[in-house]
């Protein structure tokens, strides 16, 4: 373990220093709130000659992505990050970088999607793109974000893996939020993520291929097949990286993350910051006595079915936030939501009480009391037997 | 450095390329077009005056050249767009060896009136 650096940095910045620490070939990058901050401090030391990083700086979101891909194609490590209606405009591109297996790192600075237009925190954007074949990492502080960032290039980069990931903190609430960050000493990190040696990229003269070419309907299936069988089977590798990146930090980095999950009667499962929120209060019901408990993926995609299960399987009644709504799912359930009851469904587990929170759209703010009401609800439906209303909004007049 | 093994289509997912990059560069030559022709464009040899139209025009580099002259059609990758008939210049004198009407030393042949899959 090497010590750690503390230093008061929001969350923006906290990635920008690991993106400086780690020093990729290049980044192609469009400024958008609440994102910019990140590039913003990046390209300073671009120009400062901090980092030898070849910065591109382009005219939408739409060529950065496509400015990745290229360079990515082409051999380098690369890295960009976007937040919202960018993560929009990117989105044909996402689907290439995953389809071409090129191994490109992300931060997402998760922020409502228009209309009506508003630049504060949901995860609209990203679960948008569950399905876009990146990798998707949710982080609760700015000091998450800053390790998923590290671990991220290295699962990304993994020979068995290469596909592009995505590391998501919230909008301003952590992304402009100052706290204390722990930074890793430059050269541990750089020791780390080592050097990017791909196997085959086009700038190699010696042996010419050929990426991103014509697939017919006689090989795309294999190739679809062969994508999602990459994702399915990364779990093991990211638990390895991250048990390593743990030995060298010192902090923690499970995939699930629980508290007061071993003997919780009553659960809440919730993404990114708001688990702080939850976690916070779970403490103070703990001292009363109730037996409660949060459970924070800090991975989405590929998704812990099994260890999610696993982990609330036993409870007596489950609440599952979600920042987002999947338009025209059943009763709007939120993404988290569909993919939690697929997994308890296909484990047979169909009698566990279990309803959904659709919390903080916009940038509203989910407070310690608020969540107190959702662990009353859980209380309630236990008692009663009644379920009640799935899908529930936390936050919302009326 | 090319090859010309045909793409196999007895490969499992499991084996494919990963992303699906070509390391086998060159090998659109393995690639056989010519299935997918409906109409065959056919020369008549004797009227052909050798102006190398077609060959410039052809979209597939399926018309081979030897020693400076207009050789044959490459059936396995010419997709009978019919170019090469469209832009022959020469109007024949004689009717044509092969449909025995007159026009271009080119004519488009429907591929019904053949009983194979290729030449």
């Amino acid at each position: 373990m090497v010590a750690s650096r503390f230093m008061p940095l929001d969350g923006a910045n906290a990635v920008s220093q690991a993106m400086r620490q780690i020093n990729p070939d290049v980044v192609a990058a469009y400024p958008i709130t609440p994102q910019t901050a990140v590039v913003q401090n990046f390209s300073q030391y671009v120009a400062d000659g901090i980092v030898n990083t070849e910065f591109v700086p382009v005219e939408s979101e739409h060529a950065a992505m496509s400015a990745c891909v290229g360079a990515s194609a082409a051999g380098a490590r690369v890295m960009t990050a976007t937040s919202a209606n960018g993560l929009a405009l990117m989105w044909e591109m996402l689907y290439i970088a995953s389809g071409m297996r090129l191994p490109i790192v992300m931060t997402v600075v998760n922020r409502a999607l228009s209309s009506p237009l508003n630049i504060h925190c949901d995860h609209s954007d990203a679960m948008g793109a569950r399905d876009s074949g990146w990798l998707q990492f949710y982080a609760e502080s700015g000091q998450e974000a800053y390790d998923n960032t590290i671990k991220a290039l290295r699962i990304a980069e993994s020979k068995e893996l290469l596909l592009p990931v995505m590391s998501c903190q919230d909008g301003f609430i952590t992304g402009h939020g100052v706290e204390r960050v722990g930074l890793l000493p430059d050269e541990a990190v750089r020791e780390f993520v080592g050097s990017y040696e791909p196997e085959l990229y086009l700038l190699n003269t010696d042996s010419p291929i050929t990426m991103g070419a014509w697939d017919f309907t006689d090989y795309y299936f294999e190739h679809k097949r062969q994508q999602t069988e990459a994702m399915n089977s990364a779990m093991p590798l990211i638990e390895a990286v991250s048990q390593e990146y743990e030995s060298l930090s010192g902090r923690p980095q499970p995939i699930l993350d629980c508290y007061g999950m071993d003997d919780a009667e009553y659960a809440i499962v919730v993404l990114s910051s708001t688990a702080g929120t939850t976690r916070s209060l779970v403490r103070q019901l703990r001292a009363q006595g109730k037996k409660v408990g949060v459970l924070k993926p800090r991975l989405y995609r590929p998704f812990p079915a099994a260890q999610i299960v696993e982990c609330i399987r036993n409870c007596k009644a489950v609440a599952v936030m979600d920042r987002a709504i999947s338009f025209g799912a059943p009763q709007g359930m939120g993404p988290l939501f569909t993919d939690i009851t697929s997994a308890l469904f296909v484990a047979g587990i169909c009698d566990l009480p279990i309803v959904n929170y659709i919390y903080g759209l916009g940038g509203r703010d989910t407070t310690p009391p608020m969540i107190n009401a959702v662990y009353d609800d859980l209380e309630e439906i236990a008692s009663s037997g009644d379920r009640g209303d799935l899908v529930r909004y936390v936050g919302l007049r009326g | 450095m090319t090859t010309k093994e045909s793409p196999r289509l007895d490969k499992p997912w499991q084996s494919v390329s990963p992303g699906g990059v070509v390391t086998d560069v060159g090998n659109s030559v393995a690639y056989i077009t010519g299935t997918w022709r409906t109409l065959r464009p056919i020369r008549d040899m004797e009227q052909c005056t050798q102006c190398l139209i077609c060959w410039i025009m052809c979209p597939d580099s399926a018309i081979t050249v030897e020693d400076g002259k207009v050789a044959e059609f490459d059936y396995d990758h010419c997709k009978g767009c019919g170019i090469c008939a469209e832009r022959c210049p020469v109007n024949i004198k004689r009717p044509h060896s092969y449909t025995g009407e007159l026009g271009k030393v080119i004519q488009m042949v429907p591929e019904t009136a053949f009983d194979t899959d290729n030449a």
